[in-house]
């Protein structure tokens, strides 16, 4: 591959979010930029602003006048689907239609309905461990992270799920590929758009009880839905929703393979874990969003212009000391917890109920499997770009 | 007791339903409901403050006393 940008010469002015050093050292990073310049700027990617404070990151996710959404992954990029609309609606939509495209998705992603999955996400983790067989080392990350939230969203789309390899592929060239010329991003976009058009002309054939029928018999202002609708709307539920809950995972098991305090507390008391995942989302939040200018306006001194791009980090609000008690300890009884990591204002993550299920699912099947682990490495691989997550985390569970 | 919802703010998280489930409901589009009109039962003020201090949108807040009386 490619890239189109060199090494990174100073993280305030010319930092770039698809180095690997960027997600390796964030919280390090982050912390410095907040004492020092609150708001770092790039050139690269034709201008891009980093807002690493709780109070600007909160005013630019809930400013939808200065901003708009019809792009959310800092990249090269070339705009085919224009505003109100984008490319992968609801995330990539603006109000008022925005409005209409999401609500077309809540019912099935509301607590509810979500709830009704938890059998499925707990056979599916108890298969995972079942297949781990007796090695002494296994990675937590790899062969059991990553699988849960691929197979889910497979099963909700009513996609093969033997095609999971295919799926990361796309989630790889999506958002990892970023720093890569214009050219290679837009082919990685027609073989994720043509692999998507197959398998809804598939359903067209033999519509069945799934989200893909789902949204072919669903109307928007009185008319079905256009093809691009239902192709965008599955290309977001199936890239959004695989990385993001896998690195939320894996994080909150790196974290228990080197806190075993905390480890040893939530498998003495189970029912703690779900305020401890609160706080694994707080402090390990693996989503930063992105918007680009609207109208030209001043956020934090910075003259923001029309078509920069501004990412939204929200895991870095969630470490900001202007916005949480002792934000940089991990405190897995934080019983406040007003953390960001779904977003805020119209954009929260319509999948957050289903990531959080299979977040505490899969770290109650975990710690019931292996109560006693510890990571077996001293360097653990990141992933590249605004998804921010371990992609190894070997343990040593014997 | 009684908690105030603000549906402009709310969109979603379900952290009250989440955490106080006998003071909030949702509907079938994952927004918050307040049961029984936000009267908190007795015995579950500490899980009505935790709702309050668990919104990401600031959309729940306490009902002041004042009020209390009369929208009831």
């Amino acid at each position: 591959m490619t890239s189109i940008y060199g090494p990174v010469t100073d993280w305030a002015t010319d930092f770039d979010h698809a180095e690997p050093e960027y997600n390796e050292n964030a919280p390090a990073l982050w912390a410095e930029l907040r004492e020092t310049c609150p708001v770092a700027h790039t050139d690269r990617y034709n201008g891009t602003w980093l807002p690493v404070t709780h109070e600007l990151v909160t005013q630019i996710a809930y400013d939808t006048e200065h901003f708009t959404s019809r792009s959310v992954i800092v990249s090269p990029f070339e705009q085919l689907a224009p505003a109100p609309i984008g490319g992968a609606p609801p995330i990539t939509s603006d109000p008022p239609f925005h409005h209409d495209a999401r609500r077309l998705l809540l019912p099935a992603f509301a607590p509810k309905k979500i709830e009704q999955w938890e059998p499925d996400v707990r056979t599916l983790c108890k298969g995972l461990l079942a297949e781990l067989g007796d090695a002494d080392v296994i990675d937590a990350a790899a062969q059991y992270a990553q699988h849960i939230p691929v197979n889910v969203i497979a099963l909700m789309l009513g996609f093969p799920v033997e095609d999971a390899d295919i799926f990361f592929g796309f989630v790889h060239d999506v958002i990892e590929g970023i720093n890569v010329e214009l050219e290679q991003r837009m082919q990685a976009f027609i073989r994720l758009d043509d692999y998507v058009d197959r398998q809804v002309r598939e359903h067209v054939e033999n519509p069945r009880d799934d989200l893909t029928t789902f949204l072919l018999n669903s109307t928007i202002f009185g008319e079905p839905l256009g093809l691009e609708h239902v192709r965008g709307s599955i290309v977001l539920l199936l890239i959004a929703g695989i990385d993001t809950t896998w690195s939320a995972i894996s994080s909150s098991l790196l974290h228990l393979a080197t806190h075993p305090e905390d480890r040893e507390r939530l498998v003495a008391d189970p029912s703690l874990i779900p305020t401890a995942i609160e706080e694994f989302l707080r402090a390990y939040a693996p989503v930063t969003m992105a918007r680009m200018v609207k109208e030209d306006v001043e956020i934090g001194g910075c003259p923001m212009k029309v078509d920069d791009w501004v990412l939204l980090p929200f895991p870095a609000a969630n470490v900001d000391p202007a916005a949480f008690d002792r934000a940089d300890e991990v405190l897995i009884d934080r019983a406040e917890n007003r953390h960001l990591a779904f977003g805020l204002g119209i954009h929260r993550c319509i999948g957050s109920n289903l990531a959080r299920l299979e977040l505490r699912v899969a770290i109650e099947e975990f710690l019931a499997h292996y109560p006693r682990f510890e990571l077996a490495t001293d360097k653990v691989t990141w992933s590249v770009g605004q998804i921010r997550g371990p992609r190894t985390v070997p343990v040593r569970i014997r | 007791m009684r908690v105030l919802l603000d549906l402009e703010r709310c969109q979603g998280h379900n952290r009250c339903y989440a955490l106080a489930p006998e003071i909030f409901d949702v509907d079938d589009y994952g927004i918050a409901v307040l049961l029984d009109d936000g009267e908190v039962p007795p015995g579950l003020e500490d899980k009505a403050m935790l709702a309050i201090a668990n919104c990401p949108e600031f959309a729940i807040s306490l009902a002041d006393s004042t009020n209390a009386g009369t929208a009831s």
